[in-house]
């Protein structure tokens, strides 16, 4: 089990190979559909500073809103990557971001874009809502939530111990390739 | 993290002490126009959000089983019944993927459709409110969030279905469809010229095949899918869909989609692709499937995929005003 800590350097993120068990700590910034084609149509610049050297979570969480104002995550598991696909190489090229987080895996651009920049992707087990809200220990801040809505919305949290299996790295490895290759074969076997 | 978690999960009497039913609440179906639906759809939502089907935990436990201990199928789907246990602790959403609110309500002559429709709306609004259901409602083309799960045009979402029959109870059925799952659904014609799939058993098993292949781990495998031969496009998905409410493990009964369903199982359960697409023996958990009449020129096949989360439940709303769950 490898314990990270945001944020992270090249140095680390190059060290990782598919396979690999990992805790994350540290500060996360959540975003999805809306997010990614905002980052990488409009590249906005007060983004930057959140994200250089830090993780983004693929998760439109349910969120609680306390009566004093503060924000608690009910449940905020991984929500499916691939839509990602024609946003991600983008955005971590743009924003310098090491990892994201997410469920289902990417594909050949992304893991084009982890090579280049120095990036992993995470993956976090999908339905697991609850489990992983409990690792989500504080909202920091919420950006565009007017514009996005709630599932939407850049969530800046802080997790502990938030357990990732490192299944693209950036070395042009993928556990999703793999196990996508050699389902085909089987399927191959079964149909003929 | 590899030692068996054995899903406990809270006893019957503890989940009637939390229900939003006032103690000793009873339905009065006597007066069907007076009957209020809001509150047992409610209380259906608190527990199909927070609490999977005994059927849907046993099957994840027997996956969980057969595979090597230790491995990463074992030890995530270790971590799926870890999840079950808390949601149904903590009467929190299973998933942040509340789905896609479908409702189904069967009932005896006299009940108000209309009136039924106003108050589930009302409950699924509520159920939004108290986070129980996450805001899955927004305008197809800006993506607007009406942050209450209602749609903002007509009244779509929640779906809801009626169905008038012979009984003298009301029973609603309720299933959260979530957006990953859904989205590697699929619906084939055949014959399908690049499957080689022609117009018999042998081309649906190819569907099914292929369907699952291209969905990988991305509709939270091991999934639950429902399977519907024939019918049109609409009709066709509708009943797929629907499937996905019987229970795993129970008989189809037609024995010619009994034996299909097994052997088609089985198979899938040989494409390695595992929990969430890690790899592993457990693919999907079950397979529903139902042969339902065609127009003579079109065949299709349509598959509805349930995530590993299969929410869904029904409540029954007896003469004797007594409530029960499924």
């Amino acid at each position: 089990m490898i314990r990270l800590t945001t944020p992270i350097t090249e140095d680390q993120i190059r060290q990782l190979k598919v396979g690999d068990e990992v805790l994350l700590n540290g500060r996360v910034v959540l975003s999805r559909d809306m997010g990614h084609k905002y980052m990488k149509e409009q590249k906005p610049e007060w983004l930057k500073p959140i994200l250089e050297n830090m993780v983004i979570y693929h998760c439109g969480p349910v969120v609680k809103k306390h009566e004093d104002g503060h924000y608690s995550f009910v449940a905020a598991g991984p929500t499916t990557s691939i839509r990602e696909e024609p946003y991600q190489a983008d955005v971590i090229e743009t924003y310098k971001v090491r990892g994201v987080i997410g469920k289902g895996g990417m594909g050949k651009k992304t893991s084009e874009g982890l090579q280049k920049t120095g990036a992993v992707y995470l993956h976090a087990t999908g339905g697991a809502g609850s489990l992983l809200a409990e690792r989500c220990k504080r909202v920091v801040d919420v950006k565009m939530l007017e514009e996005f809505g709630s599932p939407e919305a850049f969530w800046i949290i802080e997790v502990e111990d938030f357990p990732l299996v490192v299944t693209m790295d950036s070395h042009g490895g993928s556990l999703h390739e793999i196990v996508a290759q050699q389902s085909q074969e089987r399927a191959k076997a079964l149909m003929a | 993290m590899s030692e068996c978690v054995i899903p406990t999960l809270t006893s019957n009497e503890v989940v009637a002490s939390k229900s939003v039913l006032p103690a000793g609440w009873k339905a009065d179906l006597k007066d069907l126009k007076a009957l209020d639906l809001t509150l047992p759809t409610l209380e259906l939502l608190r527990r199909s959000t927070s609490r999977l089907p005994q059927d849907v935990i046993d099957a994840l436990v027997k996956g969980r089983d057969a595979e090597e201990e230790g491995s990463r199928a074992f030890n995530t789907l270790n971590d799926m019944v870890r999840n079950i246990i808390l949601a149904d602790g903590h009467v929190t959403p299973l998933c942040q993927d509340t789905g896609t609110i479908i409702v189904w309500v069967r009932h005896p002559y006299g009940l108000s459709q209309r009136a039924a429709k106003q108050q589930i709306r009302a409950a699924v609004a509520e159920a939004t409110k108290r986070s129980w259901l996450r805001p899955n409602c927004v305008e197809a083309l800006s993506g607007k969030n009406t942050g209450t799960n209602m749609d903002p045009f007509h009244e779509g979402h929640p779906a809801v279905h009626f169905e008038e029959w012979d009984k003298p109870e009301v029973e609603i059925a309720v299933m959260q469809k979530g957006g990953g799952c859904e989205n590697v659904g699929a619906q084939y014609r055949l014959p399908d010229a690049a499957l080689g799939a022609g117009r018999d058993i042998k081309g649906v098993r190819k569907c099914i095949i292929d369907a699952v292949v291209k969905a990988q781990g991305q509709g939270c495998s091991p999934g639950i899918l429902g399977v519907a031969i024939g019918g049109d496009r609409v009709s066709s998905y509708e009943k797929s869909k629907e499937l996905i409410l019987r229970k795993l493990g129970t008989q189809n009964p037609d024995p010619k989609m009994d034996a299909f369903e097994k052997e088609i199982t089985n198979d899938l359960n040989t494409l390695g692709i595992g929990p969430m697409g890690y790899g592993g023996n457990t693919t999907v958990l079950g397979v529903m499937a139902e042969e339902m009449y065609r127009h003579p020129a079109s065949f299709y096949v349509s598959i509805s995929y349930m995530c590993w989360s299969s929410r869904r439940g029904s409540i029954t709303l007896k003469t004797n005003g007594e409530v029960s769950f499924d």
